[in-house]
């Protein structure tokens, strides 16, 4: 069999449409068009019914009832819905918000917009795992704590968070738990309960269904409040105004329904690519580093350093496949991956960084042509590596004086 | 990003990849950037008694159009005199490889390499003179 290049491994960023995906979500361009609000006729009736349908598809992925669903246009609304939502309805209790220094961006400088506004936000820091550890958690709760937002999986590195536990403590205090599931749900075991969670944004395009369409989850018991973010006509029980997108909406159902009953096939499926790609690499090529927890991670990633190889360049040479690099010029802002900073790993080493995000159409053997290409573009950089022509002479590369630019 | 084709061609082909002996007293080596900054080069010189550059050589830590820059700048100096080889400008390889804003760094750090190695040269020249 022959490969089809370019080979995409880059599924943190965002997965392919699953086909019976598409063909559930067809049908509601042409024929089942309705607006799932209009309430006096059947062509509405008809979109309002798979609007619910989806809604009991996406609820029962996360443990939860289709009622406590809310649609978005994605996770990025879902995270700001979540946090200025409910910063912004219990202000009177207090102004305290908690976070990791490790969260997406879009919860980030949603706590930065927050802070601008005059509410106090802890980033807590992470260990050498990448994980946030409940008892730093623990320790950063006052008075005035109302919100804790906390990821499930991060989208760099893969690592999973103590949830369960992290959420135990937050509702021990009685503030409210937003998580950012999108990486992780469909991906590993997740329930809404067993997290204590209050808030979850989710994501459709990174379990295979379409882009520009998420959702929120809104527990009900008890009642959890948020200020809407955008007003109108009240879609939502008022939380989310805005015509519906029902093709997205079902097939983000159809998504989360395939995701939850291959789940288990998938993540084995996912770990057994993930440690052949691994051990390939690795015991081919010296001096890597995977970044953050191999235990508590994702199934499909691996993140991984090569050391006196810059990631831009290695990407340049892996031009056919398509993985990302936590290298500053990956980037506009010239920065290396604030993730792998946050971790410890030192610069030189974040810019050598290499993202896998292995999904649910890779094969053995793209995975066996992706080793052999990466063990042959690292090799041939290091030939022209001035780095790695020291260490070899045995300097010590933290010994020089670097002129920085 | 969409790379130039000139600088897809010395990364997949780069030219002088290699090192001289730094103790050489013939050899220049100017070694400029920094890991953390993810740009390192090193370019080394090998000039004759006429102060004519014979050969070069280099190694690159960076990106693609560091690789390429540093390449692009062995092949220039072969064959310049040390005067001629100080007058080439950043700019020059700005322009011969179509580096976009971003990469404007990298022909800078060639630049300052060529300059590092030559200085590097007169530098170990005076010593010798001297002794």
């Amino acid at each position: 069999m022959t490969l089809k290049l370019p080979i995409y491994m880059d599924n943190h960023a965002t997965t392919p449409v699953d086909p019976r995906v598409v063909e559930a979500m067809l049908p509601y361009f042409t024929q089942v068009f309705g607006n799932a609000a209009s309430r006096s006729h059947s062509f509405g009736w008809s979109a309002e019914k798979a609007v619910e349908t989806a809604r009991d598809q996406v609820g029962a992925l996360i443990g939860a009832s289709g009622k406590e669903i809310v649609w978005t246009s994605g996770a990025t609304e879902s995270d700001n819905l979540a946090i200025k939502g409910a910063a912004e309805f219990h202000k009177d209790r207090g102004n305290h918000i908690i976070t990791a220094q490790t969260e997406h961006k879009a919860v980030l400088d949603t706590c930065k917009r927050l802070e601008k506004e005059g509410f106090e936000v802890t980033y807590l820091p992470v260990g050498k795992d990448g994980r946030v550890s409940p008892e730093t958690v623990r320790a950063a709760m006052t008075d005035k704590t109302t919100v804790v937002s906390i990821m499930l999986a991060n989208n760099e590195i893969g690592t999973v968070n103590p949830v369960n536990e992290i959420g135990a403590i937050v509702k021990e205090r009685g503030a409210i738990f937003h998580i950012d599931a999108v990486q992780g749900v469909g991906k590993i075991a997740f329930d809404v309960n067993a997290a204590r969670a209050d808030l979850v944004s989710l994501s459709a395009h990174k379990m295979y269904g379409p882009k520009g369409v998420g959702a929120l989850y809104v527990r009900r018991k008890p009642r959890v409040r948020i200020t809407a973010q955008i007003d109108g006509g009240g879609h939502e029980r008022g939380m989310r105004s805005g015509t519906l997108n029902v093709p997205a909406i079902v097939g983000f159902g159809k998504a989360a329904e395939l995701a939850r009953t291959e789940m288990a096939t998938e993540a084995a499926h996912l770990r057994a690519l993930r440690e052949r790609l691994r051990e390939g690499i690795q015991s081919q090529v010296k001096h890597t580093f995977v970044n953050g927890s191999l235990e508590h991670r994702l199934p499909g990633n691996l993140n991984i350093s090569f050391a006196y190889v810059e990631g831009e360049a290695m990407l340049m040479g892996l031009k056919d496949i398509a993985v990302s690099s936590g290298s500053a010029c990956t980037s506009a802002s010239l920065e290396p991956s604030y993730v792998l900073r946050a971790i410890g790993v030192e610069e030189e080493m974040a810019h050598t960084s290499i993202r896998f995000g292995l999904g649910r159409f890779n094969t053995e053997e793209e995975v066996d042509f992706v080793i052999k290409l990466v063990v042959d573009k690292v090799n041939k950089l290091r030939e022209l590596s001035p780095l790695y022509e020291m260490a070899l002479a045995g300097i010590d590369l933290k010994s020089i004086v670097w002129a920085a630019h | 990003m969409a790379y130039s084709e000139k600088v897809i061609e010395h990364y997949e082909n780069p030219r002088n990849v290699g090192s001289f002996d730094k103790d050489d007293p013939s050899v220049g080596t100017g070694l400029v950037g920094a890991p953390a900054c993810g740009d390192v080069m090193k370019l080394q010189l090998k000039i004759n008694e006429q102060g004519v550059i014979e050969d070069a050589k280099f190694k690159t830590f960076g990106c693609g159009s560091a690789i390429a820059s540093s390449s692009l700048a062995t092949e220039w100096v072969k064959g310049m005199s040390i005067d001629q080889a100080m007058l080439i400008k950043n700019t020059q390889i700005v322009d011969e490889l179509n580096l976009p804003p971003v990469k404007i760094h990298c022909s800078v750090l060639a630049e300052d390499a060529i300059k590092s190695a030559i200085a590097d040269y007169k530098a170990k020249r005076q010593k010798q003179q001297g002794q």
